[in-house]
């Protein structure tokens, strides 16, 4: 509308500009009268079926509906949860066969990470302030005791469930083809669960354990070959001042460094290696077929020898 | 009786892990000892009758025709899962609030503690340290035990039992394994924790732990019993007793394994059978070095100017 334009540029027709406004915003009110009842009841029937709209189907890919492929789609679809299959052997949910350690270790992770990232926040891994820190969290951090608490069951539990869980593994042959490779992760993962709960040991910077931990470290001097005491260690020119125990702690003896060293070990180090272990020993329990039983039992007369 | 002793050790807060893990292993023996029995019973049953085994399902939980072999993991394993997370989560609560986490007073290089023990889940390789060198105690067993625990799945050759329990279907593989974990790894924990005190001597439970207890005990090396001295003669000696604990230990072991699991033996290649010959003796070495120790003071057999054994 070039004319218009030109026209509204001249201050003479201004009076006419007003006049379309207020018509305008006349007709815009008359409208409103009419379309907010309508629309906003079209919101409120949108929004009595949550399910229905754009940013609930955004975010979960399928309906909700009771039926069984949305059942497995709600377990499939999900990043949490698509470590499961969708469907599972009738008797591999008996708790008498799992006794669901391996979950229940991975779970008490989770809680360790969890009440460890919160620790973190209240500790500085010094002389000066390990120990202080601690009694600051005991005393005068909202819930610190019940948080450190927390953090130091929940590693013995690990602990103890991750022996079950082997103990089951073993008891029900789980081990055996194809888990071979599946088991050896494990140990893996027994050995840096010990590991994470020892380097924590010393994190207190305490009585208890300073000398756990001198103690464990000492054991690094008499590792053949490589420790300074240990069998041909001198021979091969090993002193305290080089040997894997000065490695370990960061000196000659459990002080600062070795505290820090630990302290990385604890938080950083083994908790990203674990993880690693934990990708591979989750993705391989499904590519070796899911859990691996209960199975039908075998009797020794089926058994095909193999020809040599 | 020392009453307050005992207590205080079976009250000390990082001590409790272990007790709760003694009920805890034998409930879980009990679970897995009753289902082995089941499906023993059953194995054997189906092993008597052909026509049976032909259509048995064989778990030995029931099951009909018409029930679903399959069933989803939503519901049916998820709300297993969430229900432990949250029993686990009420554990560690009433845990946490109820028990405190040990803090002792700050570190000091110079005030030694007695007896200073490491954490509870290394107490087994601590106690080994009364019977062995640092470098076997401390290095070459955890090593050995790492090895050992993860060449299993390769040696063992027994393909029946994998996927259920049973005991004699496995009785090698299940008897080995209970005797390294109960027996050695657990009772050493036990014993690590609840009779060693000062000086790591032993103390049994109730026996007050007196600081200035000495034990007069003289240990003798096991060459110095046959009277040799020269350095020579020691290492020799030590080397042929050793060689000699490995060479018919491994002739017992081998007359036991080839009788008992002909199977076994006759499917297992050379590498695989001398792996598990030699773990399986060392591991068994382990309570004849600690019984030589506790009955007859004998504290080493080998004896090098490099390393003693």
């Amino acid at each position: 509308m070039p004319e218009e334009n030109k026209g509204n540029a001249n201050n003479g027709k201004s009076e006419g500009l007003l006049k379309r406004v207020t018509t305008g915003v006349k007709e815009d009110l008359e409208s409103l009268k009419t379309d907010l009842p309508a629309k906003a009841k079209e919101q409120v029937e949108i929004l009595s079926k949550p399910t229905k709209t754009q940013v609930y189907t955004s975010i979960f890919r399928h309906k909700h509906d009771d039926t069984p492929r949305n059942r497995a789609l709600g377990v499939l679809s999900n990043v949490f949860l698509h470590l499961h299959p969708a469907k599972i052997n009738r008797d591999a949910v008996r708790y008498s066969y799992t006794w669901g350690m391996g979950g229940i270790t991975f779970y008490l992770f989770f809680v360790l990470t969890l009440t460890g990232v919160l620790l973190m926040f209240y500790y500085h891994p010094s002389k000066v302030q390990a120990f202080r820190d601690v009694l600051y969290l005991e005393h005068d951090v909202p819930y610190g005791k019940l948080l450190r608490n927390m953090h130091r069951w929940a590693a013995h539990l690990m602990v103890i469930a991750v022996e079950l869980h082997m103990f089951r593994v073993f008891l029900t042959g789980s081990y055996k083809k194809p888990r071979e490779f599946n088991w050896t992760v494990g140990v893996i993962l027994l050995v840096l669960t010990l590991l994470l709960s020892f380097t924590g040991y010393l994190l207190p910077d305490d009585q208890l354990g300073f000398w756990a931990v001198t103690v464990g470290t000492n054991m690094a001097r008499a590792t053949p070959l490589l420790g300074h005491e240990g069998p041909f260690g001198s021979q091969l020119g090993m002193t305290p001042y080089n040997d894997v125990r000065f490695g370990l702690l960061g000196g000659s003896i459990v002080d600062a460094n070795a505290l820090l060293r630990s302290y990385i070990w604890h938080c950083i180090g083994i908790p990203i290696i674990a993880s690693v272990f934990m990708m591979v020993h989750f993705w391989r329990v499904r590519k070796d077929g899911g859990i691996s039983g209960p199975a039908p039992v075998v009797l020794d007369s089926e058994i095909k020898e193999a020809k040599k | 009786m020392d009453w307050k002793q005992l207590w205080e050790i079976l009250s000390a807060a990082d001590n409790v892990p272990i007790i709760a893990m003694i009920p805890l292993l034998a409930f879980y023996m009990y679970l897995a000892w009753k289902q082995a029995h089941a499906n023993d019973v059953l194995i054997e049953q189906l092993a008597g009758d052909a026509a049976l085994a032909k259509t048995h399902h064989r778990k030995s939980w029931p099951f009909r025709p018409g029930w679903q072999k399959e069933v989803h993991v939503w519901p049916f394993l998820l709300r297993v899962e969430f229900l432990a997370a949250i029993i686990v989560t009420i554990i560690l609560m009433i845990w946490s609030i109820t028990l405190n986490a040990p803090l002792e007073e700050p570190a000091n290089p110079n005030l030694t503690m007695n007896p200073a023990k490491a954490p509870w889940y290394f107490l087994g390789l601590q106690e080994m340290l009364v019977y062995f060198d640092p470098w076997i105690a401390g290095v070459v067993m955890p090593t050995l035990i790492i090895i050992g625990l993860m060449v299993i799945p390769y040696i063992d050759t027994n393909p029946l039992g994998a996927g259920y329990y049973t005991w004699k279907q496995r009785k090698f593989a299940i008897g080995t394994f209970l005797f390294g974990f109960v027996i050695l790894w657990v009772s050493m924990i036990f014993i690590g924790t609840f009779i060693r005190g000062p000086g790591w001597q032993w103390f049994w439970p109730g026996q007050n732990w007196d600081h200035n207890r000495l034990i007069y005990e003289v240990n003798r090396d096991l060459p110095d019993l046959f009277g040799i001295t020269s350095n020579w003669a020691k290492g020799i000696f030590g080397a042929v007793v050793v060689g000699g604990y490995f060479a018919i230990g491994g002739m017992i072991v081998n007359g036991l394994f080839r009788r008992s699991n002909p199977k076994d033996y006759k499917r297992m290649s050379l590498l695989q059978y001398s792996i598990m010959m030699t773990f399986f003796l060392t591991m068994v070495g382990l309570p004849i070095k600690m019984l030589l120790r506790l009955l007859f003071h004998i504290k080493y057999v080998w004896i090098t100017p490099w390393f003693n054994v």
